[in-house]
């Protein structure tokens, strides 16, 4: 290796370890502050503070108006664990129907979920409102949650339907020569195979519904029905400076759940993005 | 005896079975909220009384006397036309650095994608609210410069600054797409031209950026489409008031307030369906031009 060459290696790496700093600077400083003694937290700005205190952890947890974070993440877990099965079980059988099964106007239908994706959802958010409210599911999850046992997501949808397409044919075709049909395939041939795709979609599933704060800040109203993310709006409302540092505490505690899927399905998020293109 | 089982009918039923909840839910949650959200803007429904039809007036509102309306646009259009493009630059710069096969490639890739997750929550957007806030680490870090900056946040001019900053740093999801797309480029391609004497910047223009285009005019499309509907970081960092003096007033937030706040849900209606044809037009503007620098493969 010539040394001007290996000159150029080392500036590239120089560069992009730079853009790492500026990039995660933002996120270490919240995560440091957060074990700072609140009065501390502005003053102080280096990434070395001289006191660490775990009491903003302890006070933010307890919440406000006798409701625990306990209740908050309770909340936040029922209602994505709920919005995963939802998408997942709706999503994969119509991808299968999709890409496999023949029906009358399939072109048709088809435009028709993709045109759905391009809908702002704020156009639909008003009369969906209404819906939810003549049902009486206001200040409760069902409103966030039922949709999704409906493949309301035409994203999820296309991206296993790629996923069915790129399977060879000839299983399903073995397959019918053994007697099975359509159901059989789906059950012992299709929903075995499309676990990667069913992985991405719980993956995003989950992040998206987490961080899903305009649906929530709808549809939950009372303190006790609050997601974290609710839970988290309303300290900034009460607190001001002098709750900063359980702010930070409770932030940061907030993206935890976010940060450990991301550790463990590492590959599968980034292959998803490169293979389908999400936001 | 009628046979339940026909085997032909049977078959044609059961692509519907898989369907049903699509099309339960098609028609439940889209289509129908989807139509009678054009109904409802024409009307002035308020959610207690039953709406009324005002024909044309809501949008005539909107555009004639509707001041906070023209702002929320302006605030959103600048918000787009400045973010996106900021932020593309930056995925494809990285993207084309990252691609010159490095040790550690995976982890680079991501830490650059970590804000792209997490940028849209009320964690980021408080954080973003500290960082940019007076005494903010951008305004020390500024002021061992010599530059001595307000609170970024609490000052008209710069607050939307804050905002497109927030959406630059989520640069990590296109830039792994431009990663996929670098790597289907035919390496012959630059062989070839490394014959021809051609340079690295040459190679750059008339190699790489048209077979990225395609990924480009993705990329592109996705982003200005998601950014017209930025909502959260907008809500948090303002307090949910589009502050300081509207300059952080977007487009949904200013929905939010008319349809949620105040109940003028026909007027939100309007708004929404405004929406619908601003993104449909700023999209379509894009693919009509694409013609015109997207070059896909089999055209040669």
């Amino acid at each position: 290796m010539t040394s001007p060459f290996r000159f150029k290696k080392m500036i590239l790496h120089a560069v992009i370890l730079v853009g790492v700093i500026i990039m995660l600077y933002p996120i270490l400083w919240m995560i440091i502050s957060s074990f700072k003694p609140t009065q501390s937290i502005l003053s102080d700005n280096s990434l070395w503070p001289k006191d660490l205190t775990l009491s903003n952890y302890i006070k933010g947890w307890k919440g406000t108006s006798g409701t625990t974070f306990a209740t908050f993440y309770l909340n936040s877990f029922i209602m994505v664990g709920l919005a995963v099965i939802g998408n997942v079980l709706s999503c994969s059988l119509t991808a299968y129907a999709f890409a496999r099964l023949e029906f009358k106007h399939k072109k048709i239908w088809f435009a028709l979920m993709m045109m759905t994706m391009m809908i702002p959802m704020h156009v639909l958010i008003v009369p969906q409102y209404i819906i939810f409210n003549k049902l009486e599911w206001i200040n409760t999850i069902l409103p966030i949650v039922v949709p999704k046992f409906f493949a309301v997501d035409g994203f999820f949808i296309f991206l296993t339907i790629q996923f069915i397409r790129s399977l060879p044919r000839g299983l399903d075709e073995a397959a019918t020569i053994d007697g099975c049909g359509p159901i059989a395939i789906y059950f012992r041939i299709i929903l075995p195979l499309t676990v990667p795709a069913i992985v991405t979609t719980t993956i995003f599933t989950f992040i998206w519904t987490w961080n899903d704060f305009f649906s929530q800040l709808l549809y939950l109203s009372g303190v006790e029905k609050y997601t974290v993310t609710l839970a988290l709006r309303m300290f900034t409302d009460a607190g001001g400076e002098a709750a900063l540092g359980s702010l930070f505490a409770m932030s940061v505690l907030s993206i935890v759940p976010v940060f450990l899927i991301f550790f463990f399905f590492q590959r599968y998020i980034v292959e998803g993005i490169a293979t389908s293109g999400m936001k | 005896m009628l046979n339940l089982f026909d085997q032909k009918r049977w078959s044609s039923i059961i692509p519907y079975l898989f369907l049903a909840p699509w099309l339960i839910g098609l028609v439940v949650f889209s289509g129908f909220p989807f139509l009678s959200s054009l109904y409802l803007s024409f009307t002035n429904y308020n959610f207690v009384s039953s709406p009324n039809w005002v024909g044309l007036k809501n949008y005539l509102t909107m555009f004639t006397q509707d001041p906070q309306y023209f702002q929320a646009l302006k605030v959103t259009v600048t918000y787009v036309l400045v973010a996106v493009p900021l932020e593309l630059s930056f995925a494809l710069f990285l993207a084309l650095l990252l691609n010159k096969g490095i040790r550690g490639l995976g982890m680079y890739r991501a830490v650059y994608y970590i804000p792209s997750l997490i940028g849209g929550s009320v964690a980021i957007a408080i954080l973003w609210q500290q960082v940019f806030g007076d005494n903010g680490i951008v305004n020390q870090l500024l002021g061992y410069a010599g530059i001595d900056m307000p609170s970024w946040v609490g000052t008209p001019d710069y607050a939307i600054w804050s905002l497109i900053l927030l959406k630059v740093w989520q640069f990590g999801s296109p830039m792994v797409i431009f990663l996929a797309g670098l790597k289907q480029i035919p390496q012959e391609f630059y062989e070839a031209s490394s014959l021809d004497g051609a340079g690295k910047w040459k190679q750059f223009i008339h190699i790489t950026l048209p077979c990225l285009s395609p990924i480009i005019l993705f990329n592109g499309i996705m982003q200005i489409i998601s950014s017209f509907q930025a909502f959260t970081p907008a809500y948090i960092i303002s307090n949910g008031t589009g502050g300081p003096v509207n300059s952080t007033l977007f487009y949904t937030l200013y929905l939010y307030q008319n349809g949620f706040g105040n109940f003028q849900m026909g007027y939100a209606s309007a708004m929404a369906w405004s929406l619908l044809l601003i993104i449909a037009f700023f999209t379509g503007l894009i693919f009509l031009t694409s013609k015109k620098w997207v070059h896909y493969g089999d055209q040669g």
